[in-house]
């Protein structure tokens, strides 16, 4: 059995424990939350032995020695890394705080981002490492950065469910931000879903976002679509707004306090910005140093993560200040992990710089 | 009077530097000018921005905003007085909040604990009462034990009281100086950075096969002497199987000094070379055009018998295959070789991507075969009569382009690195826990007050106390 086999067995597991963390949800009987408990470890044992494999696979191919051979190294692995540390931290949060109520919302993103790399064609096959990423800084660097990345993905999903439980009205600012941060996120995700349809292609991202993302909506030839979709955003928006009030009754079903939102969220930038510092901005830097003589050279890749890395920092310290405590706080966590996303993805796909590893 | 006001003006300024509102100010301001910086490219020429800017906002507002923003500063931003302003703003914040506060926290590092009184024992948080049975000598013991079955142990002082006896320990004190050797860790890296901008230099050089250089090149191409001189003795890029996708940079460079060689390295990407402070990297690679006919040829014979012979050739020249009556004229080169379905032979690349060479072979002056030897398809060495022609390079023709880098300041920008590292991992994942225990006779039972406090974590130091008096109370239980 190879990797593949694990890797569909987990994604199926996921989206699985994803349906029956929604029945728990609804009925809120024990055993259907250990049964859903119970796919997730089994989704994540055999996403687990699929890396594994996937590494030995690797290792056996290039002959490089098993360090440097972490199956990190392009985006359809790093996704995967990232899924497995998400789902990872939540097992974590869901024994400590002995609550599964998020498994209704971490399960899903984990077998939609395991899914989309199925459906999107993302190339899986094992590639050949260019020169520069040859480095044994490589597995450092790549792991902890995601280990980060994950923690700041839960501080978002805690730190959202806070503004949610925590607003009141609609003209506050804290409900305005969070119904358009949703807003944004849920247009974003349909007009990508509405490009795959429309073109139905399969193609590596890189070449997506840069031919067809958003072509058939806000970049479409035709002004009338592209005044549609605008319109469309603004609605979508609206409802979300409108109707927030609704998501906050639901989340409150959930017997979770804000004040232990509030501090899952510290906690997991707590572990997230020390590990990010060290293993992202830090390795990052001194492979630079190794590879190219400059340890930092300004170029949009670091620079972006200096820029997550101070909005973490300025969390950090409003805390610290009276009357930012709770809701400006979560705000803050939110646009954090927006810099993550970003920084992951956004630099690699739509600013250029010294990350394309010399691709051109 | 005079001297009053002017204290008071000081120490506004202080406090506001001394602000953590200051400090978040700066990050926002910092975050959101370099948003800018990553999208227009920076020390780009002007056509490239206002292109990107075009792409952003439109054809007419783009020379404007281009305008406005080169004013600024923005097409080189992190070298703009303005950034480099906002950093030594951040800077003086650093400092002067770690000097607003060090002396306070140094104080509950250093100061010892005290026995406490039990009104204030009742008003920490962590506040935990148990009645036992029997004499505080023996509830005395259960309580020593408790507190080293945690790993308490180590370090409480114990103070006789007029009934009873109490315990107190603190554990982790250290920990609260992390956030400060993380804020000077941050000092430390810019002063590396200072240093590295002052006091060394950034260069490229490309040095062609078999040349040697005493200087590297600037940015702006100012000439930067090296004080020794670097050769390049050969270049060479390997390549993952049949495919043009390159596994190695590989360069074979000599140190030479006062026309000795000192030093003599192999040096691939992730792997420079330093000497005198200087450090060579490999950057990347190319073919000198007009050197491209008058590079040598390495072939190695192989004879029917095993022997082998190397030959240094150039276009044109003829050779010998040893132990037989074949000669071999070379007649063409080609860098990158390819052939296409019609059987027509191409260079499809200004590189060294697959390099061919065209022999004419004859015996006796008669000719009698022709054909490209590739470097990187051996079977094409294997001639029909038995003896191999190896194509072992073409040298001569490459250039090495290196990254020459000094940079004094490195080692303190590294050393910051690790002690940052550690700041960190203190602050977040260590706390300063402190327990006092009081134990009270009271009417032939004995009463056990524990008061803790911990700037860090309590929930999980809760638990540890709350095990400390399951302890006790089983010990109780035990007699």
């Amino acid at each position: 059995m190879n990797s593949s086999f694990f890797f569909g067995l987990s994604t199926m597991a996921y989206i699985l424990a994803m349906i029956i963390y929604i029945t728990y949800l609804a009925f809120k009987k024990t055993q259907i939350g250990i049964t859903a408990t119970t796919v997730t470890i089994v989704g994540f044992v055999s996403q687990t032995l699929a890396i594994i494999l996937r590494w030995k696979e690797f290792a056996d191919l290039s002959g490089m020695g098993f360090l440097r051979s972490a199956p990190l190294t392009n985006l359809y692995e790093s996704l995967i890394f990232f899924v497995w540390c998400l789902i990872l931290g939540y097992l974590i949060i869901e024994f400590k705080f002995r609550n599964r109520s998020f498994g209704a919302f971490v399960t899903p993103v984990a077998g939609l981002a395991l899914a989309f790399i199925d459906i999107s064609g993302m190339s899986k096959e094992i590639q050949p490492l260019v020169p520069a990423l040859q480095s044994n800084w490589l597995l450092a660097h790549v792991m902890m950065s995601f280990i980060a990345y994950s923690a700041f993905a839960l501080s978002f999903s805690t730190g959202l469910m806070y503004l949610i439980i925590k607003t009141e009205k609609r003209n506050e600012v804290s409900y305005i931000f969070w119904t358009i941060t949703l807003g944004i996120f849920v247009v974003v995700l349909t007009a990508m879903g509405i490009d795959f349809l429309t073109f139905k292609v399969l193609v590596k991202p890189e070449v997506f976002i840069k031919s067809y993302m958003f072509k058939s909506s806000f970049f479409n030839p035709s002004v009338f679509i592209k005044i549609l979709s605008w319109i469309s955003m603004t609605v979508i928006i609206f409802i979300i707004w409108r109707y927030g009030l609704i998501l906050k009754t639901v989340i409150e079903k959930f017997n979770i306090t804000p004040e232990s939102l509030d501090e899952m969220t510290y906690k997991s930038i707590a572990i997230g910005f020390p590990v990010f510092t060290l293993g992202g901005l830090i390795f990052g830097a001194i492979w630079a140093d190794q590879a190219w003589g400059v340890y930092w050279s300004w170029d949009p890749k670091e620079t972006w993560s200096l820029i997550t890395w101070l909005i973490y920092a300025f969390y950090l310290h409003s805390r610290m200040i009276r009357g930012w405590r709770g809701k400006k706080a979560a705000m803050v966590a939110v646009i954090g992990f927006v810099a993550v996303i970003f920084t992951y993805l956004g630099v690699n796909l739509l600013l250029s710089g010294l990350h394309a590893y010399g691709s051109a | 009077m005079e001297q009053g006001k002017n204290r008071t003006f000081i120490d506004k300024i202080w406090d506001s530097f001394a602000s953590v509102k200051l400090a978040i100010v700066i990050f926002a301001l910092i975050s959101l000018t370099s948003i800018v910086g990553t999208i227009l490219e920076q020390r780009a020429e002007s056509a490239k921005n206002i292109q990107i800017l075009t792409r952003l906002f439109g054809e007419s507002l783009a020379p404007w905003i281009f305008n406005i923003f080169d004013k600024l500063g923005f097409m080189d931003m992190y070298h703009s007085w303005w950034f480099i302003a906002l950093l030594i703003l951040f800077s003086a914040n650093i400092v002067i909040c770690s000097l607003d506060r060090l002396p306070r926290i140094w104080k509950l590092v250093r100061e010892p604990i005290g026995p406490m009184t039990e009104e204030k024992l009742n008003k920490f948080i962590i506040n935990r009462e148990v009645i036992l049975k029997g004499k505080p000598d023996k509830v005395k013991d259960a309580v020593t034990t408790a507190l080293k079955s945690v790993r308490f142990n180590y370090n409480y002082t114990e103070s006789k009281e007029e009934r009873g006896y109490q315990f107190f320990s603190q554990k982790g004190n250290y920990s609260r100086l992390g956030i400060y050797v993380t804020h000077f860790s941050i000092l430390l890296i810019l002063l590396g950075a200072v240093i590295g901008v002052f006091f060394g230099f950034k260069g490229h050089l490309n040095l062609p096969e078999g040349s040697l250089s005493d200087a590297a090149y600037s940015d702006r191409n100012e000439v930067k002497p090296l004080g020794f001189d670097i050769r390049c003795d050969n270049f060479d890029v390997e390549f993952y199987g049949e495919s043009d996708m390159p596994k190695e940079y590989k360069s074979w460079l000599t140190v030479i000094k006062n026309g000795n060689v000192v030093m003599k390295k192999s040096i691939t990407v992730n792997d420079p070379l330093t000497y005198e402070g200087i450090t060579f990297y490999q950057s990347n690679y190319g073919l000198i055009s007009d050197r491209l006919v008058r590079g040598i040829f390495i072939f190695r014979v192989i004879s029917s018998d095993g022997k082998t012979s190397d030959l240094n050739l150039r276009l044109g020249d003829t050779f010998q295959i040893p132990g037989t009556n074949i000669s071999g004229k070379i007649i063409d080169f080609s860098p990158a070789l390819k052939i296409d379905e019609n059987g027509h032979v191409f260079t499809y690349a200004n590189q060294m991507n697959n390099p061919a060479v065209y022999i004419d072979f004859s015996e006796s002056g008669k000719r009698k075969y022709s054909g490209w030897i590739l470097k990187r398809h051996p079977e094409t060495w294997q001639l029909p009569e038995g003896p191999m022609v190896e194509f072992v390079d073409y040298w001569g023709v490459e250039f090495t382009g290196l990254q020459v880098r000094k940079d004094p300041g490195v080692w303190i920008v590294y050393l910051g690195c690790i002690t940052i590292s550690i700041g960190l991992f203190t602050a977040f994942f260590m706390s300063h826990r402190r327990i006092w225990v009081r134990i009270v006779e009271e009417k032939n039972n004995t009463r056990v007050v524990v008061g803790a406090t911990s700037n860090k974590n309590r929930a999980a130091f809760e638990k540890k106390v709350d095990r400390i008096i399951s302890l006790i109370k089983k010990y109780e239980g035990g007699n």
